[in-house]
């Protein structure tokens, strides 16, 4: 079976005051390989809890995560992560941190610098090659995030509000790498965002999450993302259906927060 | 309450030094200031300056606009070796620039004698004043007429003698004559009376004390002139002291610190690495650490003394011990403060634990590390010459102790501006180690 399960995960934790979060529950998704998948909600909904049970790092008190058939109990090379920011490795220089997966792997120098070349092709980085990442700028340092993870060749890439730092330019332009990057490389995606267009626009698939406890509230699947490989992000933001779709979900969101607010007044 | 008591007098000793002192901190403070007014007055006569910095016009306040001026800088420097040159009289500096020197050279006054029946009589006493590395006999004088003879007396400059100018006179104090006024000016017991040399006082029982003009520069023995102290030091160079040279004392305090320190990280640091990466690590040594680290490692040295002499071994091991802790915590701190995403996108990437270790955690932590080893060396330097004043064979520090007690002041100061340009470089190398060695860091 390939394609990743998140089987009806649910994730609970004890405070040192005696209570406790529910952070998740009963959070099922099957994703096929290749899809695009973005999961938005406001703060608190558990969206990065879910990311990081995936990604291994946390393990869940509920439920499970298969992927290709595999249950998964740790972090691995399969799925890639890419962060917001300041996950790179400021020793190294771009070339070292794009080929920081393969010389994990132990990769042959001659195989490891044809990857990287390649990849820095893809993100437009070839002349930034042998800078320090520090050097570069925030846009150009969520290339090298993408072309490391990209040189793993991982199944599945989970990206934890990769652009939520940039301005919104330079994210626009990337809004339009990362759709050509899943166009060209067919890999499996996880976004996380609270920016419901970059989640309109980057979602095959969107899941809207709603807070206490962390769950999923309503699920759409969209064009957007398709018809943002073949044209103009902007364009893709003037269909009527795009604006249709942002202002149902933002009045969505909108009153998830105006109620997390009022059950604060009342407690 | 006596305890308050002694406490105010003590402090009021400390204040009543401090106003003593306070006209010349004025004038230093006061040559300062007039050394930026001409500096300014210079600055307007170049070309401005043009750089973004000199076209701000909020500088009071902006922190960045603020730096270091070279040329207070180098007056600074400047102005503490003319400082010195003048008030120990340096040859290196033209004469008129020399702070009032102590009186050397000739002088005379008078004293008049009155005898029981009211008779008066003057004689003059000849004073030679001669530098103290100078032996000089008294001048030979004709005793002259009258009653009261003529006297002579050479004395060092920066001493005062006494004289009994009755004892050559025919009437003295045995026989109820007195001296009743110097240079036609009465004069009484205790009392004194200015001269052009400097000042004749009265003892309480009648005899002469002469005092020579000191003027206001140092004696060589409290602070010798900044030739003196290079002359010294080419000299302990070549001739050594003590049994060592120069090259020697220094060596061996050097020798310590390096052999320290080196034990001290390579203990230090994998032990932090521990604290940081293992509950159980953490909380066996924490107590430790977190007591050892306010102790002074000064405070060890009669420890260790007793425990390992005064010998090499002692040293090291208390030089160990004080760059133990810092390097530890250093290395501790290093490893806390790797963002965790960092950690994470390695364990994403295939890394093993052994490989986050070795790409991941201690590339992070060296800037810690480096700054951690920049403090130890410092520390280690400073305990280093402490250690050595308390008891040692040779080193920087035995060096100066065993000067003060002969009262080589030339010898006590050199090693101290030695001490200091040998701590200032150990700085300055390990910060440019952490330049080529760490250039990322604060770039995270």
């Amino acid at each position: 079976m390939s394609g990743l399960q998140i089987d009806k995960l649910s994730m609970r934790f004890d405070l040192p005051n005696g209570s406790s979060v529910q952070a998740l529950k009963d959070v099922s998704i099957d994703l096929k390989a290749g899809e695009l998948l973005s999961v938005l909600g406001p703060s608190g909904c558990g969206k990065t809890t879910l990311l990081n049970i995936v990604a291994g790092f946390l393990a869940p008190t509920d439920g499970k995560i298969v992927l290709n058939g595999k249950k998964v109990t740790g972090p691995g090379a399969e799925r890639g992560m890419v962060f917001q920011q300041g996950a790179l490795f400021e020793w190294m220089s771009v070339r070292e941190n794009v080929g920081f997966g393969p010389s994990m792997k132990g990769m042959a120098k001659a195989e490891k610098a044809q990857i990287v070349d390649h990849l820095l092709d893809v993100v437009g980085l070839q002349d930034f090659k042998e800078k320090a990442v520090y050097e570069l700028s925030g846009g150009m340092q969520q290339r090298v995030a993408l072309a490391r993870c990209l040189a793993n060749e991982p199944d599945v890439i989970l990206m934890d509000e990769p652009l939520g730092a940039l301005d919104a330019l330079t994210r626009e332009k990337m809004q339009g790498l990362v759709l050509k990057l899943w166009k060209e490389t067919g890999k499996t995606i996880i976004l996380i965002t609270h920016s419901v267009e970059e989640a309109l626009l980057l979602g095959e698939r969107l899941i809207v999450m709603a807070p206490r406890p962390g769950r999923i509230h309503r699920e759409y699947n969209l064009p957007f993302a398709e018809m943002g490989v073949n044209q103009d992000l902007r364009e893709v933001k003037k269909d009527p259906r795009f604006n249709e779709t942002r202002e149902e979900i933002l009045a969505m969101i909108w009153d998830m927060e105006e109620e997390i607010m009022g059950r604060t007044e009342n407690a | 309450m006596e305890l308050l008591s002694d406490l105010g007098s003590e402090l009021w000793a400390v204040l009543s030094t401090l106003f003593k002192a306070a006209p010349y901190i004025i004038g230093y403070v006061v040559l300062i200031l007039v050394m930026m007014a001409i500096w300014s007055g210079i600055k307007r006569l170049l070309t401005p300056k043009h750089d973004y910095s000199s076209l701000k016009t909020v500088t009071f306040g902006d922190e960045s606009a603020v730096t270091s001026n070279t040329v207070a800088s180098v007056v600074s420097v400047v102005l503490i070796f003319v400082l010195w040159g003048a008030f120990t009289g340096s040859k290196l500096l033209p004469g008129f620039m020399h702070a009032p020197g102590a009186f050397t050279g000739n002088g005379s006054f008078t004293y008049t004698i009155t005898t029981p029946d009211g008779q008066t009589d003057d004689a003059t006493v000849s004073v030679i004043v001669h530098p103290a590395t100078i032996e000089t006999e008294a001048p030979e004088v004709s005793p002259g007429d009258g009653i009261a003879k003529d006297d002579s007396i050479a004395i060092a400059s920066y001493r005062s003698a006494l004289l009994r100018v009755d004892r050559n006179d025919e009437m003295g104090r045995d026989e109820d004559t007195f001296i009743t006024a110097v240079n036609g000016q009465p004069i009484t017991p205790e009392g004194s009376v200015k001269v052009d040399f400097g000042t004749v006082a009265m003892s309480a029982k009648g005899t002469l004390n002469i005092i020579p003009a000191t003027g206001i520069q140092m004696e060589p023995i409290w602070l010798p002139a900044p030739e003196a102290v290079w002359k010294r030091m080419t000299e302990i160079a070549t001739d050594g002291f003590r049994n060592s040279t120069l090259m020697e004392h220094l060596g061996y305090s050097l020798f310590r610190v390096v052999v320290g320190f080196l034990l001290g990280a390579i203990v230090g640091i994998p032990l932090g690495y521990a604290m940081g990466l293992s509950n159980w690590f953490r909380g066996w040594f924490d107590p430790i650490v977190e007591f050892m680290r306010p102790v002074p490692p000064l405070a060890l040295i009669p420890l260790v003394i007793i425990w390992a002499g005064i010998g090499e071994v002692g040293k090291i091991i208390l030089l160990f011990l004080a760059a133990l802790w810092i390097m530890a915590i250093a290395a501790r701190s290093g490893v806390s403060g790797v963002r965790i995403s960092k950690v994470h996108a390695a364990y994403s990437l295939g890394a093993s634990k052994w490989q986050i270790m070795r790409y991941v955690i201690i590339p992070n932590s060296l800037p810690e590390i480096f700054t951690g080893a920049r403090v130890a060396m410092g520390v280690c330097w400073g305990t280093v010459v402490a250690a050595e004043l308390v008891a040692a064979e040779n080193g920087a520090g035995m060096m100066i102790m065993v000067a003060s007690k002969f009262q080589s002041t030339d010898i006590v100061l050199m090693g101290i501006i030695l001490i200091g340009i040998i701590g200032f470089s150990i700085d300055m190398l390990m910060r440019w180690i952490e330049r080529v060695l760490v250039p990322w860091k604060g770039k995270g």
